[in-house]
């Protein structure tokens, strides 16, 4: 049964801004989609109203529509183009809700097209806790106990038969809200009247919490045919009690039998097969009880392509969406190769000879007064994935991509070593406890202490002990006397050799040398779905301490762009967007392109974006061991966002060439002094400013200055830390929060132009010539950070004047830089006069939604621009100007609801939607008009 | 740290750590992909005299526990792996991986670069190897290996078999099966027990008189170690059992010796299939499995398709070598996999579901045949 030959066109629906629990990792299927369903010679047409989004460029799709995501906006597509099917399930819940919408309203029918991919039914089902539950009984799976109460009294009834801890969920709430988790006896009775009182039909579902009990995703593909494939099964460090989206997760699945683990693929079967008839992807997760009966229970089903699809998929080589699409045409797995190795088939179950290990990346600085335990509601913005060929080197591996501050786990001096403060992180687990652990094993606390408070697998927690032993071998030598068994143990484990010389109190390039000297040397190895039974065409590697080196080096010329790592507020998807765009350009160049980047969610980290992938952290002893085997003509850091360029002062003391803008010039741009000097040299205006270096010298400094003033640690991302204060008491304040948290950091103290209008430019240069991509104005007055605020594109009541400022004071700095490659200029306007804030040479935030919204790939410019082979005069500019395009900030406060919505210099927005309107009569445009002071914190 | 050595038979090296006593074994290598199960792994009677590679990174996480054993010991001739985990987490009733290895006297190499090993036989082939943890010289241990005779026309069957003929089950129950124990694993017989089956075991030179006598309502050829080419006799006697139009289910080696009573050729693969996530396509029904496998012969696709008796109901998806056929005009068929998972999927039980579907079939031909199932079932 081959594909169905009815469809010829196909509408793929994304799943809007980045919020936490729906992010990039949708960009990354979708876009895998319509390539898949291009390869098929279909016609692809897509809907998403996220512009920072590869799944929206012409170099993805036919037709693009940036529209939002509404029924609305579904009617005009399909009055425009013949569609024969829709494809909702790479979008998420939010593509699946739209879908299921425009079925009820007769939309699909009325326009004949069909629905592919997905089984309204099934989703029905999996989202409808009731209907599951009967299902599940129906077909003999398990589940974990749960009834329903009426009243206070039955509830407690219940309470008494399943014991603590429980869920409380009221009925026919949206998003679990008034739902808790009780696991202390007094809590009960608040939380059953809560629950009670909360739903309107005055019922709340009563589930036996298996809190400790060990959790596991599979993730499957099937086909029409009913045929199934388990293509990963991934185990949660953390047991049962943490959303998983906010666990560390590991693949392969490390403490179960094969006994158990049949058992569970034998039931992940029956349970697709139970809930409808679809042909895609699918998540399952069940848990496991912690004893000697090893009892499984189904926890949930998601008939789609998810989170952790797209983890599956980096975690093994296999690309579950592009497959998925194919399921949805018609084909059986059985009629499809498996890609990587280009000739085995897609009718299999890949096999890994490394473990990878996931870790969430938190943002709870951002959001001042969050609750910061974890627990059944996602609170993580990103997350970063390791490999390696044991759990401790991806472990390790997976610290240092998080760009916390920390070279790995543990060996760097920052360990807690207050045993009440320990104890109290492993039996509330916030994002750190894994962190905790470690320093629970050093500071000598037990581990069936540790293992009674953190109920982790006792195999994860001897892991972990292994590290600490081994650390404290190494710390008894020193550099000269360490032995060559031990110190290739360490690598082996996966120590930085930043790690191992806090340890051995010498420097990170003295361990780089001894460990060279003893042949101790990364190598390279494949991801490739199969353990090397069969060859690979199109892997991508991962570095270990081993013999073989599998990554041959070509011999062409080679430029390595740097990815931007884990996302996190401030910086997102965008940045990845910009990766991959510069990737395309540079091999459009005619290079041999390399990417580097740990971020499982992106489309960078797709094996068919760069001609080669190394997933590896963004890390500088990686990537310098990875230059130095691939021998390129440069690195590109300006497209990866901050991760990338603040590598950039490492890659020019080690000679390595930054293509584009110098190192020296990215510098000058973060160092107030120096750049404010440029500025004044080029009769530039910036608000008056001042550097200190301690409390009172920043009270003496506001004396000159005057207040409101801007304070801010210097060389930091989206705005962390910054803050506006009025008086000395406040400046004093939070300086002195600044150097505790950042001791010795300079902080920069600005005038705050009050009332001021902030707009921004962005810009490509090459040296010489400078084209403005475009000016975007905010909408909010300045206080507010130009991620969160509204902004428009063109500026909406800025005057010729003002607008020729900006533009001149553009090129003037980008020259006055040497930028070559892209710049964005942050600007005050207040009293006819232009101020400039910053200058950042490299891609923005804003390039992405500028791209989009003109219809010209910048970034391709920008990076062609930067390997020297086009002038900024070659190009042939041609912007689609009509109308405006309002950049909308989008929040995720509903997973906050403590914290208040007070917007103010440090961002906190974790995505953005595009938003077109003709002219500014435009209804929309005058709401957020007037509700600009609302959410002004000063 | 125990040093060992492995030593192929093409003069490559490897060093790692050693597990378990000091010891040299020597046996064919091969390597096996599956994720987990390898305590099963270990104590198949298939893998005798081989030493196995786990491309699995971490071994022994969950321990050894009695109940999955395959056979009543270690059957491997050594292993070798990348980390060979002292520690385990379950609660079951266990042991750790390096006492059972201990216990068995069975020799493991750890810390070894098991990618590139793997890289290596995948290029040249199936071939014996040496490891030890003595500490002998080099030569001296090229020496073993050389003695070391190939794989390639070695008849293991008399090795692992039952020695005498023993039951398993009720006698009272509906269906007498026969199982030709050429090495058969401990989920080939709970698989037919789960049935309403009274099961006996007969070795591997059991005659056909004696198999005759017991009156079995069907034959189960088993799976087993070597090459089927030189099992002559167990051949001529699969083709007397089938010439009686006896119900007759072949697993692996057991396919193989349908297939060569049959006329039909096996042949020593390049490098064989060993794990527990290869795809198999049912022709007949157009479904597919994810099946475990562990086999280094294959039956010759060019002879079954020139053979007019013989019908391919089953095709690998990677290779399209032959994965289960059946005869045209007798009650037979047989597959190349382990429908009895332990390790690996389940996905193909309904085999057994099958074979006794084909004795009840045939049964009802018979005068008075109609089986009447007991209620324990």
């Amino acid at each position: 049964m081959p594909k169905d030959q009815s469809i010829k066109s196909v509408l793929i629906i994304g799943s809007g801004p980045i919020i936490i629990g729906q992010a990039a990792e949708f960009d990354y299927s979708g876009s895998q989609a319509a390539r898949s369903l291009k390869e098929e010679g279909i016609e692809v047409t897509l809907i998403n109203s996220n512009p920072a989004t590869i799944m929206t460029d012409k170099v993805t799709a036919d037709n693009i529509y940036l529209l939002p995501l509404e029924p609305a906006s579904i009617v005009q597509i399909l009055k425009e183009h013949q569609i024969d099917a829709v494809l909702p399930s790479m979008g998420g819940q939010t593509a699946l809700n739209l879908a299921i919408k425009c079925q009820e309203q007769g939309i699909w029918e009325e326009y004949g097209v069909k629905m592919i991919g997905v089984d309204t039914n099934a989703i029905e089902i999996t989202e409808d806790r009731e209907l599951f539950r009967q299902k599940m009984a129906e077909i003999g799976i398990p589940m974990a106990p749960s009834k329903t109460a009426k009243s206070f009294l039955e509830g407690k009834e219940v309470a008494q038969e399943f014991g603590l801890p429980l869920v409380i969920r009221p009925s026919f709430t949206l998003g679990g809200s008034g739902g808790s988790v009780v696991y202390d006896k007094e809590d009960l009775e608040s939380a059953l009247q809560r629950g009670l009182q909360a739903s309107p039909i005055h019922e709340v579902m009563i589930d036996k919490a298996v809190i400790g009990w060990k959790e596991y995703e599979l993730e499957l593909l099937r086909d029409r045919n009913g045929n199934v494939v388990i293509i990963c099964s991934i185990e949660n460090f953390d047991p049962m009690g943490i959303h998983t989206g906010d666990s560390i997760t590991v693949a392969p699945a490390m403490t179960l039998s094969d006994t158990t683990f049949q058992k569970m693929r034998n039931m992940a079967i029956k349970m697709i097969r139970s809930i409808g008839n679809f042909a895609g992807g699918c998540n399952v997760q069940f848990s496991v009880s912690n004893d000697e009966k090893e009892e499984i229970i189904a926890i949930e089903i998601n008939p789609r392509v998810s989170r952790s699809s797209a983890l599956a998929s980096k975690a093994t080589g296999y690309p579950i969406a592009k497959i998925a699409s194919k399921l949805a045409l018609g084909y059986m797995l059985d009629e499809l190769k498996n890609p990587v190795t280009g000739n085995t088939s897609a009718m299999f179950e890949p096999t890994l000879d490394y473990v990878i290990v996931k870790i969430p990346r938190w943002n709870f600085d951002k959001f001042k007064g969050a609750n910061r335990r974890l627990g059944f509601q996602m609170k993580s913005v990103g997350e970063a994935m390791g490999i390696g060929r044991s759990f401790q080197e991806a472990l390790q591996k997976a610290c240092q991509s998080l760009e916390i501050g920390r070279n790995g786990l543990g060996a760097d001096g920052k360990e807690l070593t207050d045993q009440n403060v320990i104890l109290d992180s492993l039996k509330h687990p916030g994002w750190d406890r894994l962190f905790h652990i470690y320093d629970a094993f050093k500071l000598g606390i037990s581990f069936s202490t540790i293992h009674k408070s953190t109920l982790i697998d006792p195999w994860f927690l001897r892991q972990i002990q292994e590290l600490v032993e081994l650390e404290g071998e190494i710390v008894q030598y020193t550099l000269d006397n360490i032995p060559e068994g031990l110190l290739r143990e360490a690598k082996k484990k996966g120590y930085a050799d930043r790690q191992i010389a806090h340890l051995l109190r010498c420097l990170e390039s003295q361990v780089y040398e001894k460990r060279n000297k003893l042949g101790i040397k990364r190598v390279f190895k494949q991801v490739d779905t199969c353990a090397a039974e069969f060859p690979a065409e199109t892997p991508y590697y991962y570095s270990t301490f081993e013999e073989e080196n599998e990554s041959v080096q070509s011999g062409r010329e080679k430029v390595i762009i740097l990815g931007s790592g884990p996302n996190r507020i401030g910086q997102g998807i965008e940045f990845d967007y910009s990766c991959v765009h510069g990737v395309l350009a540079a091999k459009e160049c005619g290079y041999e392109t390399i990417m580097i980047n740990c971020n499982p969610e992106t489309v960078s980290t797709d094996f068919t974006t760069a001609d080669k992938l190394y997933f590896e952290p963004v890390f500088w002893e990686h990537i310098y061991d990875i230059i130095l085997h691939e021998k390129p003509i440069g690195v590109i850091v300006q497209l990866g966002g901050q991760t990338a360029l603040k590598l950039a002062e490492k890659l020019d003391k080690y000679g390595i060439k930054i293509i584009g803008t110098s190192y020296h010039a990215l510098d000058l741009a973060e160092d107030r002094g120096r750049f404010s000097s440029l500025l004044k040299e080029n009769e530039v205006p910036y608000p008056k400013f001042g550097s200190v270096k301690s409390a009172e010298a920043a009270v003496k400094m506001s004396r000159e200055l005057g207040f409101p003033l801007l304070v801010r640690p210097s060389y930091v991302l989206g705005g962390q830390s910054m803050k506006i204060v009025i008086n000395e008491e406040e400046l004093e304040q939070h300086v002195v929060n600044i150097l505790h948290q950042m001791p010795g950091n300079e902080i920069l103290i600005d005038n705050f132009l009050s009332g001021a209008i902030e707009a921004e430019a962005d810009a490509i240069c090459d040296g010489e010539d400078v084209y403005i991509i475009g000016i975007m104005e905010h909408i909010e007055p300045a206080g507010i950070h130009s991620g969160d605020s509204y902004a428009v594109l063109p500026p909406f009541n800025l005057g010729d004047l003002i607008l020729t400022q900006i533009e001149e004071i553009t090129k003037k700095v980008a020259l006055a830089l040497n930028t070559v490659g892209l710049i964005n200029i942050q600007f005050a306007i207040k009293d006819d006069v232009v101020y400039v804030i910053e200058a950042n040479p490299r891609a923005s935030r804003t390039v992405p939604f500028i791209a989009k919204a003109y219809q010209e790939p910048y970034v391709n410019y920008a990076t062609k621009v930067m390997l020297g082979h086009k002038k900024v005069k070659d190009f042939d500019f041609k912007p689609v100007k009509k109308g405006y395009a309002i950049k909308v900030p989008v929040f995720s406060f509903d997973k906050f609801h403590e914290v208040s919505k007070e917007l103010g210099p440090e961002m906190k927005s974790t995505g953005e939607a595009i938003h077109f309107i003709d002219n500014l009569k435009d209804e929309y445009f005058h709401k957020i008009y007037g509700e600009r002071n609302l959410y002004l914190s000063r | 740290m125990n040093k060992a050595i492995v030593l192929l038979e093409d003069g490559t090296i490897f060093y790692g750590k050693a597990e378990g006593p000091a010891m040299t074994s020597v046996g064919e290598i091969c390597f096996t992909t599956g994720m987990t199960g390898y305590q099963e792994v270990f104590t198949d009677p298939s893998y005798f005299n081989q030493i196995v590679v786990a491309t699995n990174t971490h071994i022994g996480n969950y321990g050894i526990h009695r109940d999955e054993s395959q056979s009543g010991s270690v059957k491997i001739a050594g292993f070798v792996c990348r980390n060979f985990n002292e520690q385990h987490s379950r609660v079951r009733e266990s042991e750790s991986l390096p006492d059972f290895f201990r216990r068995e006297g069975i020799l493991a190499v750890s810390e070894v670069d098991t990618r590139k090993l793997v890289r290596h036989i995948r290029e040249k082939g199936a071939m014996n190897a040496l490891i030890s943890s003595e500490d002998k010289p080099l030569e001296e241990l090229k020496a073993i290996l050389a003695k070391a005779p190939s794989m390639k026309g070695m008849g293991l069957a008399s090795e692992v078999s039952t020695q005498k003929m023993y039951t398993l089950g009720d006698e009272n129950r509906a269906y007498r099966i026969a199982v030709l124990d050429l090495g058969v694993k401990r989920n080939i017989l709970d698989s037919l027990l789960k049935y309403d089956a009274y099961v006996g075991v007969f070795p591997h030179n059991a005659s056909l008189e004696e198999i005759a006598a017991w009156k079995p309502d069907g034959i189960l050829i088993s799976n087993g170690p070597g090459d089927p080419e030189p099992l002559h006799e167990q051949a001529e006697l699969v083709k007397k059992l089938i010439d009686q139009e006896m119900p007759t289910f072949g697993i692996c080696l057991g396919h193989q010796l349908i297939s060569l009573s049959q006329g039909l050729e096996t042949f020593k693969m390049f490098n064989g299939h060993r794990g527990i996530n290869h795809p198999v396509k049912n022709l007949l029904t157009g479904r597919c499995e994810v099946t475990s496998q562990n086999h280094g012969f294959a039956v010759s696709r060019e002879s079954a398709e020139k053979n007019g008796s013989v019908e391919i109901t089953h095709i690998h998806l990677n290779d399209d070598t032959i994965a289960g056929l059946r005869l045209r005009n007798k009650p037979v068929f047989s597959v190349q996999y382990h429908p009895e998972a332990s390790p690996g999927p389940n996905d193909s039980e309904y085999l057994f579901e099958q074979f006794f579907e084909l004795i009840r079939e045939n049964k009802a031909k018979k005068p008075g045949g109609k089986v009447e199932e007991s209620a324990e079932r």
